[in-house]
């Protein structure tokens, strides 16, 4: 067995799989590298002192009560505080005010797995988060029905539920990369728009075939209570399909920034039409043409024509670490890790590079694969202390594949605004500092 | 018994999903005033409009009084004043790569000016004027956009019939987008 010139590195050359110091993805899982090393443990007091000797505070003094609900580490708040995840307070002053628009983004730079945290799962609202009573808050499904009908949260909680595993994504998610120019935003800043989540909730289905919905039936006009009223068309073989009314998020009821007491998610289809604080469903044989599905959230192609109703999400992935919120201290072996996903089904493939695009060697995928779920990627990375460029390319299981940028941009030009998901690359400087560039 | 545990089974499987079926009904009947309260929608076709009529007098008076504090005219010695975006204007951006997207330039449904003015505007105080009051402001819009003349009034029965410049500049991407905009491997 030919050694790796690493000598403390048991690596065959076998294991090399492309070109600048990637590594078979079955490297990690057959633990040959995650090298067992001995603690040394000190028994410093063979005399006579106290045992205790040396040990920190909060060793030797009972800790404080139970909380009513789990807080994080004060050093953990802290900690994020020092990576200011991009927040826009919609009441900030009267410049904000005019946008309304209350952003937060998940850091995916500094989360494990693939589950958002609900505190910290983005959250876009164009007019501010509502404060809702949820025994003054109920749904109707009316129009193309022949019983219409009114739940409340209540009501719901009483239906058999169903809990599935999906990402949310906003299809401005990424839309820095329709840019001329790299600018080198932050991970969150850039793809920060996506999270993941275990949704429970009803199945659209079910409350329609109570109301007896019409044949006719072609679309939904879906209106939230926020002080927007904020209103989407959802076309009727989705609703019928997988749509369902979310009444808990990660196992406790939605947040408010998430549409408290309930919402309607449509899996794999643009964050905007998940309406929040749902408080109507219009059955009905035509669209609504709301601003949010003309004014907003329509893709501006080259030849002046405009798409819309672009709602599924289209495969992507992202390379979370190493990214641009760190730089690696020295050249040696790093994990390549990041998350996949695509608004049609699952996951099929990852495959990564670290020469810009030229070779590529697949990751490993990290199970199980949820349909319309991130899916976590991995490869291991010897990295040689040269410049290097890292991307991530996902294919889904329909066999789509994640573009390049200039194929994207050949396709689309430049002013989509929305749905972005080519490949994006991360610049890797001799002395390890990461920055988003385009290659 | 192989045909008994069957049949067992069978029945077993029947009578939940019968059970889900006919007992798990929980929705009870919504009045037209449940339904009133939470929906606000109106179609391009018209369906929905309320009764009222505005003009554009009357419109650019609202303006001035309910919007101006956000939607300040655009002003050339001061771009600031635009940072929320253009209402008017933008129609020599049409067919650019970089068009200002204005109600005049980009808007394919008159009835979309309504139906989201009177929703969600006054941004601090959302459906807080009459239904006339939010046809005049439809007018006041369309005709700073160049659209009808100042003379026009809105109504249930005109405002649909309005011809926006960019009816034709949408394309429909659903279930998937056209051949012709899918990016080449």
């Amino acid at each position: 067995m030919k050694k790796d010139q690493d000598k403390n590195l048991p690596i065959d050359t076998t294991d090399r799989v492309a070109s600048g110091g990637l590594l078979s993805r079955r490297l990690f899982l057959n633990s040959a590298v995650a090298t067992t090393v001995a603690l040394a443990t000190t028994r410093a007091a063979y005399g006579q002192d106290v045992v205790g000797e040396g040990q920190e505070d909060w060793t030797l003094y009972p800790g404080s009560d139970a909380l009513e609900y789990g807080e994080r580490s004060r050093f953990e708040v802290e900690r994020v505080k020092k990576f200011k995840p991009q927040v826009t307070d919609a009441s900030q002053d009267y410049w904000d005010l005019r946008t309304t628009n209350a952003t937060t983004r998940t850091p995916h730079q500094h989360l494990m797995g693939t589950i958002t945290p609900s505190g910290l799962h983005f959250s876009v609202t164009h007019h501010g988060i509502p404060d809702i009573d949820p025994d003054q808050h109920a749904v109707v499904i009316h129009g193309m029905v022949k019983n219409p009908l009114k739940f409340d949260i209540n009501a719901l909680e009483n239906y058999p539920t169903i809990t599935r595993e999906y990402f949310l994504e906003c299809s401005g998610n990424s839309g820095a990369l329709w840019g001329e120019n790299a600018r080198d935003i932050q991970l969150d800043r850039m793809h920060g728009l996506v999270s993941g989540s275990q949704w429970t909730g009803i199945p659209l289905s079910t409350l329609l075939d109570e109301c007896g919905i019409s044949s006719d039936a072609k679309w939904i006009i879906a209106e939230g209570a926020d002080s927007g009223s904020l209103s989407r068309s959802i076309p009727i073989d989705k609703a019928l399909k997988d749509s369902m009314i979310a009444i808990a998020q990660n196992g406790e009821r939605i947040m408010p920034n998430q549409g408290y007491p309930m919402r309607l998610f449509n899996p794999g289809f643009e964050g905007n039409t998940s309406i929040k604080w749902l408080r109507s469903l219009y059955v009905t044989d035509k669209p609504v043409m709301s601003r949010f599905e003309t004014s907003r959230y329509t893709d501006r192609m080259p030849d002046g024509k405009a798409l819309q109703f672009s709602l599924e999400i289209d495969v992507k992935s992202m390379i979370t670490r190493p990214s641009n919120a760190m730089s690696l201290p020295k050249h040696g072996l790093y994990e390549i890790t990041g998350l996949a996903w695509s608004g049609r089904g699952k996951v099929a493939k990852v495959e990564v590079s670290v020469d810009g695009g030229t070779t590529w060697a697949e990751a490993a995928l990290e199970g199980p694969i949820h349909s319309i779920m991130l899916t976590r990627f991995r490869i291991p990375w010897m990295w040689d202390g040269r410049s290097a460029i890292l991307q991530s390319r996902a294919t889904d299981e329909f066999g789509r594949v994640q573009p390049v940028r200039e194929k994207l941009i050949e396709a689309r030009g430049r002013r989509p605004s929305y749905h972005f998901h080519g490949i994006q690359s991360w610049g890797v400087e001799p002395d390890g500092k990461i920055k988003h560039v385009y290659a | 018994m192989y045909m008994r545990k069957t049949l067992i089974i069978a029945g077993l499987l029947m009578s939940t999903q019968m059970g889900v079926a006919q007992e798990s009904r929980f929705g009870v009947p919504a009045t037209q005033a449940d339904i009133d309260k939470r929906f606000w929608s109106v179609f391009p076709d018209g369906e929905f409009l309320p009764e009222g009529e505005g003009n554009v007098a009357e419109g650019a008076e609202l303006f001035e009084y309910n919007c101006n504090l956000c939607h300040n005219y655009p002003d050339e010695n001061d771009p600031n004043k635009n940072a929320i975006g253009k209402l008017f204007g933008g129609h020599e951006t049409m067919g650019t790569d970089n068009i200002d997207r204005t109600i005049g330039s980009y808007w394919p449904h008159p009835t979309t000016v309504f139906n989201y003015i009177r929703r969600a505007m006054p941004l601090i105080a959302p459906m807080s004027l009459t239904n006339s009051e939010y046809y005049s402001l439809t007018a006041y819009l369309l005709h700073e956009n160049g659209i009808i003349g100042e003379n026009d009034v809105i109504n249930k029965d005109t405002l649909p019939k309005v011809q926006m410049p960019n009816r034709d500049g949408f394309v429909n991407a659903y279930p998937d987008i056209p051949e012709k905009y899918r990016t080449k491997q």
